[in-house]
């Protein structure tokens, strides 16, 4: 694909791609994480990842962009493993929101966004700052560009960490629990910036508590309980006719 | 009466303040800047490097400098200053001649980068992981978001103990009068103690703490701004952002911002 066919592309949708995952496995020492996870996403469709505080969720992400080696097992995108694939280049491709959003407090807004569209998409000083700027646009920051981090308030931060990891054009967006460190009043702001881009096409895996983001905006819904996905289907699925009886439990606690 | 009078021209005769004054501005205080600005810049650039090499990933690069700080931050600066200025003298003698001043600031600059080191290190290591993992999930390599984004943090942080080993250094540089200086090669403290003993009072002496103080005074208060300001949050700036984000710490913090505040 060209340079202008993808830019073009990337006006109103994305160059998404499919995410799959095969028996992911990992441990920290003896505390095994994650015990062998499976996951499909088709292109341009939204995945949650649901499941008990220390399920492994965080983790689980983490071995998607390979942040975290898995010890076995493989990630696909567009059917191709991500293994023995340049793990920076691949991390460039797979976008990440973090709950506490990871902007650089010591640069403002614009910079935030120009750092790595110069330093990874090796962009001129021009172009990262024309390409900074429209991407504040779509999240409705564009008045924001001067200001630090700190000067916004937390939903507004999480909007420029999307922004800026949507500059990099990612064709896989990973959030984690992008919206549990928001003033209940911002959340709201943050989920339908994210129902958004799943709309337009983005391949999303989205670790979340919001349950009626997860039953309104995904595809399929994975359950994940001590590093076994135990239970995945489409929304209402697993929302109104559950079939193990420790996601009926989960689901009772938390709704 | 006649003992406070002696005491006050112990530390206040004013003509042997006087006949010390040109030998301390034109000879003590230009040797004295040499010796700690030299040092201090040598000790920054290899300080910076080990504190990169304090927080490796690597630990054959951690550990030669966990022992290479722990050295030289343990010694005396008296001790260190003799060990290699008299040790090394021979081969400075080959190389420079008969000048102290070298051996002097390699000194001086080791002992300089054991404690800025470790400042910056501690800088570093005090930056949220958080920023190294949102960096390397952008697609940085490690190496560029440390770089890029964790050192240039984690320094700003620590500018004010920088600042106060500027001053440490500046007090420690009257150390190399052990070395035996020529009459030009004096610094503040030398020419003051020199002076003292000729006139038998210590007013030159008193003149030199003073000459001392009017150094680090100053850079105590630019310690205790800098803080405030990093406190305080700097505020954002208009205009387009320079092209080059790296180790912009230096040039960037002591500029009073042109702001636009905050809206
Ligand atoms: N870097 C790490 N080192 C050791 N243990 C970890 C690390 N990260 C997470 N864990 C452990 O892995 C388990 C799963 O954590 P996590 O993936 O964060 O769960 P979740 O996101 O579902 O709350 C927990 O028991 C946690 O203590
Ligand atoms: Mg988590």
């Amino acid at each position: 694909m060209t340079e202008e066919q993808r830019q073009s592309e990337q006006e109103e949708t994305f160059s998404s791609v499919s995410l799959a995952t095969r028996d992911i496995h990992l441990a920290f020492g003896d505390n095994r994480v994650l015990r062998g996870v499976d996951l499909d996403v088709e292109k341009g469709r939204t995945a949650c990842v649901i499941g008990p505080s220390g399920s492994g969720k965080s983790t689980f992400l983490r071995t998607i962009n390979r942040l975290i080696e898995p010890d076995k097992g493989d990630v696909l995108l567009d059917g191709v493993s991500v293994l023995d694939r340049d793990p920076d280049r691949l991390r460039q491709q797979v976008g990440m929101v973090f709950q506490q959003f990871n902007l650089f407090p010591h640069m403002n807004v614009l910079r935030n966004l120009m750092l790595p569209l110069r330093r990874i998409r090796k962009l001129s000083a021009d172009e990262a700052e024309q390409e900074a700027r429209h991407q504040l646009e779509l999240v409705g920051l564009a008045d924001k560009a001067g200001s630090r981090p700190g000067h916004l308030s937390g939903g507004q931060q999480q909007r420029v960490a999307i922004a800026r990891a949507l500059a990099m054009r990612p064709q896989v967006m990973l959030f984690d629990e992008a919206t549990s460190a928001l003033d209940p009043e911002l959340v709201k702001g943050v989920l339908s910036l994210m129902a958004d881009l799943s709309k337009q096409g983005m391949t999303m895996v989205v670790v979340t508590h919001e349950m009626g983001f997860a039953r309104e905006a995904s595809d399929v819904v994975v359950f994940l309980d001590q590093g076994v996905a135990v239970e995945s289907g489409p929304p209402e699925k697993i929302f109104d006719a559950p079939d193990s009886p420790r996601l009926r439990q989960f689901l009772s606690d938390v709704l | 009466m006649d003992q406070l009078t002696t005491l006050w021209d112990t530390f206040f005769n004013w003509q042997s303040m006087r006949q010390a004054l040109p030998d301390m501005l034109k000879t003590g205080l230009p040797n004295t800047l040499i010796l700690s600005i030299i040092s201090a810049l040598i000790g920054t650039v290899l300080g910076m490097l080990l504190a990169m090499a304090g927080t490796s990933r690597h630990r054959w690069l951690r550990w030669p400098a966990r022992v290479y700080t722990d050295i030289f931050r343990g010694l005396p600066a008296v001790v260190t200053i003799l060990l290699i200025g008299v040790g090394l003298s021979q081969i400075g003698m080959k190389v420079w001649g008969p000048n102290p001043y070298p051996l002097g600031i390699l000194a001086l600059s080791l002992i300089a980068t054991a404690y800025i080191g470790e400042i910056f290190r501690s800088g570093i290591q005090s930056v949220d992981p958080g920023q190294l993992e949102g960096s390397r999930a952008l697609g940085f390599s490690y190496s560029a978001a440390m770089l890029l984004v964790i050192i240039p943090q984690g320094i700003r942080r620590v500018l004010p103990a920088w600042v106060n080993q500027l001053i440490a250094l500046i007090k420690d540089s009257s150390l190399v009068y052990f070395l035996g200086l020529a009459a030009g090669q004096r610094e503040l403290f030398r020419i003051g103690q020199d002076a003292a003993a000729n006139t038998g009072n210590e007013s030159a002496l008193l003149l030199a703490g003073i000459f001392y103080l009017v150094l680090t005074v100053p850079l105590t208060h630019f310690v205790n701004f800098v803080d405030h300001r990093l406190r305080q949050g700097r505020r954002t700036r208009t205009g387009p952002p320079n092209a080059d984000e790296v180790l912009m710490v230096a040039g960037e913090t002591p500029l009073p911002a042109t702001s636009e505040g905050t809206k």
